[in-house]
């Protein structure tokens, strides 16, 4: 079955490299003036050259993003359900060798974890989990999704990577949009920080898009973790995945999220330091490639710097986040899979959206509108 | 100025709003005054359709609301969503928009001939959002659409009326109102669709994203206005050659 594996082994990291470090200004120039641009101007747009530009892609970005978007930001909330994980990640907190007592929510957390979020306003929602097939597997995911789908508009998902059939199987219970982020594209660096379980599978992860795509998802997250490789390959992967996903599943919506690695129980320092320019570089070139795309930012980054990028191209913040299963209501002292940066609460994060002139949208979208009468068989 | 006729109702304005871009609920009650549009798109993904005091319901107050089916894939999604609107907002009219294509919003022609016909059937004043296509537009007439909505351009693009050669099909054949939506970027497009013989236009981005949205929606109410009395008052033709004084041809009679 033909898949991203057939386009990425077409593809060298080195190659892409050289080509991206040796753009000049003539290139990014090039690339600014024009109305549809390409993966070589993106190169271009994430090169070190391009830095003496970013005023003008700030502008731009900020302008394409209204005229596409308009002046809202869409907010949401991660739900962790567990933090169980037979992985061995380098990086992440839930790492198996992490020896920390684990959790997974029972319904009636599940219950109210719910209403906490809810009382704080939340009607999109991103349910999160570690990797452990075992506990936290599909059936785990049919009943969470069966017992909430009502209290939510928008539901995400961010856990293991599943089979094409096991999706299939969670659409009409709800399930709107999976976030499944490579982590990195540099395939000798992900079997390093990726020793143990079924995350070192390279390629069962790059396929995941695939999968999802085939079956029929309304929307799909795309991501690195920066910080594990040089940032502007990686940003050069998931672009280049970007574009083939939208020519082969040109129904589903896509969304591209940017984590900066962050501080962890038993953590793991950065090896490739991404400063915010960078950062904001990096946003401001995913927009000018692609003006329709969604770019999501997160708690990870500190209260300052979101204060002003979010009006740079971003489409969706998350708000008042814990990334411990039961952090809002249930299990405060959980072990948690990083510590966020902004802490403020989400009525915080709306009077700041508002004074900068932008409108904080709670919900866009509506569980009722998807398979109408699938769904209702499936409940 | 002539009076707009959909279906059962009669419109004096010829401007109807959409309402996803603006940066305030306030920003779009203004700009809706400002319009006189008495007649706004809400989506229905957008409306908290539990709430009692949803802020886009009250933004719109006691406008004509038109909910719409944005972010639907098919012409059974579709279907269920209008009964849904019809149910929790006590209203029959629909804007029917069926774009499985996230990226560029491009309607289904497929998928919305399918789904007018059978909400149609169903009681609904629809009026579905479609392509430029002269064919697709009276196919749908005939299935007892209340409208048909081409577009002039993208979604949002502020492109203009890049159909116009198709929109001037779609007016000279169509017997039920055409209300040009998409791609009307400035006043200037609206007035020049209006001039063209369109019965209404239907503008969002070019009003919500303006630096000044209120008197963006009133130069948009002037234009349409203008544009439709141009329309009205028979402008004259267009002719490429001058009209000789001494015609060639004065002999015959001399």
């Amino acid at each position: 079955m033909p898949s991203f594996k057939d386009t990425f082994l077409k593809y060298d990291w080195n190659q892409i490299k050289h080509d991206i470090y040796t753009k000049q200004p003539a290139d990014v120039e090039r690339a600014l003036v024009k109305t549809h641009r390409n993966l070589e101007d993106f190169k271009a747009l994430i090169s070190p050259a391009a830095d003496a530009y970013l005023e003008d892609m700030a502008r731009q970005s900020k302008a394409l993003t209204l005229q596409r978007f308009g002046n809202n930001i869409q907010l949401f909330a991660p739900m962790y359900l567990s933090n169980e994980c037979q992985n061995i990640c380098t990086y992440c907190g839930f790492s198996l060798g992490n020896k920390l007592p684990r959790k997974t929510l029972n319904p009636n957390e599940i219950d109210r974890e719910v209403a906490a979020l809810q009382s704080m306003g939340f009607k999109h929602i991103l349910l999160v989990t570690g990797e452990a097939n075992k506990t936290v597997g599909l059936e785990y995911f049919k009943k969470v999704l069966r017992q909430i789908r009502s209290d939510f508009a928008h539901i995400s998902m961010e856990v293991q990577p599943l089979d094409e059939d096991e999706y299939r199987q969670l659409i009409p219970l709800g399930l709107h949009a999976v976030l499944v982020y490579q982590e990195t594209y540099h395939q000798k660096d992900y079997a390093r920080h990726h020793p143990k379980g079924k995350k070192s599978n390279f390629f069962y992860r790059l396929e995941t898009p695939d999968r999802l795509g085939r079956a029929g998802v309304h929307k799909m997250g795309l991501g690195v973790l920066i910080g594990l490789e040089d940032w502007r390959v990686d940003s050069f992967y998931v672009a280049l995945h970007l574009k083939y996903l939208e020519q082969t599943y040109w129904r589903t919506k896509y969304s591209i999220s940017f984590p900066r690695l962050r501080p962890f129980s038993g953590g793991l320092d950065p090896k490739v330091e991404m400063t915010d320019r960078q950062l904001v570089q990096q946003i401001t070139a995913y927009r000018l490639l692609n003006p329709d795309v969604e770019l999501s930012l997160s708690t990870r980054e500190k209260t300052s710097f979101r204060d002003h990028v979010f009006q740079l191209g971003i489409t969706s913040m998350s708000a008042g986040s814990k990334t411990n299963p039961g952090g809002y209501a249930t299990a405060p002292e959980s072990l948690e899979q990083f510590e966020i940066s902004d802490e403020r609460s989400p009525s915080e994060i709306v009077a700041l959206i508002k004074s900068k002139g932008y409108e904080p949208v709670w919900k866009d979208w509506d569980v009722a509108l998807e398979h109408g009468e699938i769904r209702t068989e499936a409940i | 100025m002539e009076n707009l006729q959909i279906a059962d109702r009669t419109f004096h304005s010829r401007l109807i709003l959409g309402s996803g871009k603006f940066s305030s609920a306030k920003l779009m009650r203004d700009s809706i005054q400002a319009s006189g549009t008495e007649l706004v798109t809400v989506a229905l993904k957008r409306v908290d359709m539990q709430s009692q005091n949803d802020s886009m319901l009250e933004a719109v107050g006691e406008v004509g609301l038109l909910p719409n089916t944005s972010g639907v894939r098919t012409a059974s999604e579709a279907v269920f969503a209008a009964e849904l609107a019809r149910e929790a907002l006590q209203t029959n009219w629909l804007k029917l928009e069926i774009h499985p294509d996230p990226k560029y919003l491009l309607p289904d022609p497929v998928e919305t001939l399918k789904a007018a016909e059978e909400l149609v059937k169903k009681g609904f004043i629809v009026m579905p959002y479609i392509h430029a296509d002269p064919v697709l537009c009276k196919r749908l007439e005939e299935v007892g659409v209340a409208c048909v909505m081409p577009l002039g351009a993208p979604i949002g693009s502020n492109k203009g009326l890049k159909t116009a050669d198709f929109l001037e099909i779609i007016i000279e054949q169509s017997q039920v109102p055409v209300v040009v939506d998409a791609g009307i970027g400035a006043p200037s497009h609206a007035a020049a669709a209006m001039e063209m013989g369109a019965d209404a236009v239907l503008v969002n981005t070019a009003i919500a994203v303006a630096q000044d949205p209120v008197n963006m929606a009133l130069a948009f109410k002037l234009a349409v206005e203008a544009g439709r009395m141009a329309f009205e008052s028979k402008l004259g033709a267009v002719s490429h050659a001058a009209s000789a004084s001494s015609p060639l041809t004065s002999f015959v009679d001399a």
